[in-house]
């Protein structure tokens, strides 16, 4: 506390405190890290790490076949077993990698050839409206796209009303190839932001000296352009292949269909916790391989 | 060493109506970025096996001429010939011309060994081919043994050499060369000079070099181009250049810049307009000394000395007005004799064949020079 008289002036104490402090932290690396790090750690540790543990126990925990409750402590591989003989899970489990692989692949044709506009041949002006272009969509609610597709798809929506002049039938509700158009339209700006990055980073010089060696643009895009882009290409199949492996509201509004995370949710809903948690492994780890690849493939430079 | 247009180098062979054709021409050449000019009217013969450098400041449109040679940027107008073929139209691709780059360009993806392998590559050639003559190009260069490295393991200097080695293993009748020595070092840029020259001499390609640096134009080349302003103001050989600048751009730009024009001129050279006299042809006497009559000589103060190991150079105000800088090699005179010079009142002596007269009013000219010699 400072006394009236003294309003004004610095007060001498607190300051000389503050430098002092300062002055003691200033060599001390260390420190300066733990004062950064401690409340981000803290959270890391007790809350994301913390929930995944108790997670993973719970697919080694048994359930109470009485109350069907889950017995802490009780351990037993029944989960597993469940999940691979009956073929549900595994037909599931098939499911959502094709359709995710798919939707990758899909996003991976349609992104390139739009970041190669944006990064190589578009003005600077027309460049920055195409990148507002691309994440305006990212301002939407997921939901509110999912429903959109579903008035687009649905039996008597606006599909089935171009289509019908031509006698072809709209899709419906009810179709797995839906989950596949509408995970391919909802995540594609998160390929092609990385691939545009990667491609903006390859420098001019480059493609006229292989044009000045004597290669045509088909062979300077394989030799030169394609091999410098593809970690960005995996950086960018990251996020498509990850998020479709998660996702479970859009396989069941658009497809009708049960990906994973449907799974997990019946049986969590159902009360068979240890099936839900030993499940949500596998998608995991799923995603561990394929982060160790685009680790190999150089993918983590162009993020 | 100015013979005309078309006359063969020594050594060469005549026979071959090839041969005679100068190895690039230029006719009117122009190119516009929007309103920019950036090369406005450019006429050139390169010969057959020269070494030829494209001196000029930056913005001077050296570079936009390579690289219209290059097939990077067609011009606005004007035609580009290579051995009296009209290539105006021709992409990089189809041209027999290999260019260096500025910044190397090499492909980080690659191996050393596979960026030399390029442009045979793409060109289909034989694998046993494809291997020995990536050998020999790698060898010229003195990186045997670093075909497996990354570009991204290799010095600036090294680098520099595979870029070299990358153009030249696809035996180009002309090399092209954007300043390749700009990011090395001053030690091993005069070394890569010399081994320039050598390799040039070596293969017998017609080398165009473009560069900022007139030391380096002078050591390298049969002849220069001074580029100003998108035109050129003088062609000629390193001496030509040196000892004989046409214009006032050319004597400032090559060697240091001692015009005496004005009131000057009048006075100390009883003529009007303005002339050069380069630094070393000046010495320095006392007051006093008398003057042949096959001499020029101007009163001044030596304002200020800078020792410069080998050189020490002095710039002196002259009573008459401006300035003249003198330099002298420290053949007797230590540093600290050189350095308690300033201030003393000095006269100014040269010959008088030393003078030139130049065209141009101030620093620049707008008018150019054609490639004739």
């Amino acid at each position: 506390m400072t006394a009236p008289g003294m309003a004004g002036e610095p007060d001498e104490q607190t300051e000389s405190r503050g430098r002092r402090f300062a002055r003691w932290l200033y060599p001390r690396r260390r420190a300066q890290l733990w004062l950064l790090l401690a409340a981000p750690l803290l959270w890391i540790g007790l809350v994301y790490l913390g929930s995944l543990v108790i997670l993973l126990l719970n697919a080694f925990w048994a359930k109470d076949a009485f109350t069907g409750k889950v017995a802490p402590f009780d351990w037993t591989l029944k989960a597993f077993a469940d999940i691979l003989t009956k073929p549900v899970y595994a037909i599931v489990a098939g499911r959502t990698v094709l359709i995710a692989v798919l939707v990758t692949i899909t996003d991976a044709l349609l992104a390139f050839p739009i970041a190669y506009y944006m990064a190589r041949i578009a003005s600077p002006r027309r460049r920055g409206a195409l990148v507002v272009a691309v994440l305006l969509p990212l301002w939407a609610a997921y939901l509110v796209k999912t429903f959109a597709w579903r008035t687009i798809l649905q039996g008597n929506g606006f599909l089935s009303w171009v289509l019908s002049p031509f006698g072809i039938p709209g899709p419906g509700l009810d179709e797995l190839p839906n989950a596949w158009l509408v995970l391919s339209y909802l995540w594609l700006p998160y390929m092609i932001l990385p691939i545009y990055a990667g491609l903006e980073r390859i420098p001019d010089s480059l493609l006229e000296a292989s044009a000045d060696l004597g290669a045509k643009a088909g062979t300077t895009f394989r030799r030169v352009i394609l091999p410098l882009a593809f970690p960005a290409v995996v950086a960018g199949s990251i996020f498509t292949f990850s998020l479709s492996l998660g996702d479970y509201i859009v396989p069941d509004l658009v497809a009708d269909a049960k990906f994973i995370g449907n799974l997990i949710y019946d049986n969590s809903a159902l009360g068979n916790l240890p099936v839900a948690a030993a499940y949500s492994l596998f998608p995991i780890v799923i995603m561990l391989v394929y982060l160790f690849v685009a680790r190999r493939l150089g993918a983590f430079e162009s993020l | 060493m100015t013979a005309p247009p078309g006359t063969p180098l020594a050594g060469q062979p005549d026979s071959d109506p090839a041969r005679r054709a100068p190895a690039v021409t230029l006719e009117h050449l122009v190119k516009r970025f929007g309103e920019v000019d950036a090369v406005s009217g450019v006429d050139l013969e390169i010969r057959d096996g020269e070494f030829f450098s494209m001196l000029g400041p930056s913005g001077s449109g050296k570079t936009t001429t390579l690289r219209m040679i290059a097939g990077f940027e067609t011009p606005t107008e004007g035609r580009i010939l290579l051995h009296g073929k009209d290539v105006t139209g021709v992409p990089p691709f189809d041209r027999d011309v290999n260019t260096v780059f500025q910044d190397y360009a090499l492909f980080p993806h690659m191996t050393v060994g596979q960026n030399v392998a390029y442009g045979l590559m793409v060109r289909r050639t034989p694998a046993a081919e494809l291997a020995s003559r990536t050998d020999d190009a790698l060898r010229m260069v003195q990186l045997e043994g670093y075909e497996k490295r990354r570009p991204a393991q290799l010095s600036g200097g090294q680098r520099q050499r595979v870029a070299l080695a990358r153009a030249l293993v696809n035996r180009p009748r002309v090399l092209l060369l954007d300043e390749p020595l700009g990011a090395l070092d001053l030690k091993l840029r005069e070394e890569m000079q010399i081994e320039l020259k050598e390799i040039q001499g070596q293969v017998g390609i017609t080398f165009i070099y473009v560069t900022h640096d007139q030391d380096e134009a002078l050591v390298m080349s049969d002849r220069i181009a001074v580029f100003n302003r998108g035109l050129i103001e003088q062609v000629g050989t390193p001496a030509d250049v040196y000892e004989h600048p046409l214009t006032t751009f050319v004597a400032s730009f090559v060697g240091t810049s001692n015009l005496l024009s004005a009131a000057a001129a009048r006075d100390i050279l009883g003529m009007d307009g303005t002339f050069t006299v380069r630094p070393e042809k000046i010495r320095i006497g006392a007051p006093e000394d008398s003057v042949a009559t096959d001499e020029h000589s101007a009163l001044g103060r030596i304002r200020e000395v800078v020792y410069l190991g080998a050189d020490t150079r002095y710039i002196v105000a002259l009573d008459a007005g401006g300035e003249l800088i003198v330099t002298q090699q420290n053949l007797q005179a230590s540093s600290m004799e050189a350095l308690a010079a300033q201030g003393r009142v000095v006269r100014l002596i040269w010959q008088r064949q030393h003078v030139l007269a130049l065209k141009g009013g101030t620093t620049t000219s707008g008018e150019a020079e054609g490639a004739e010699t």
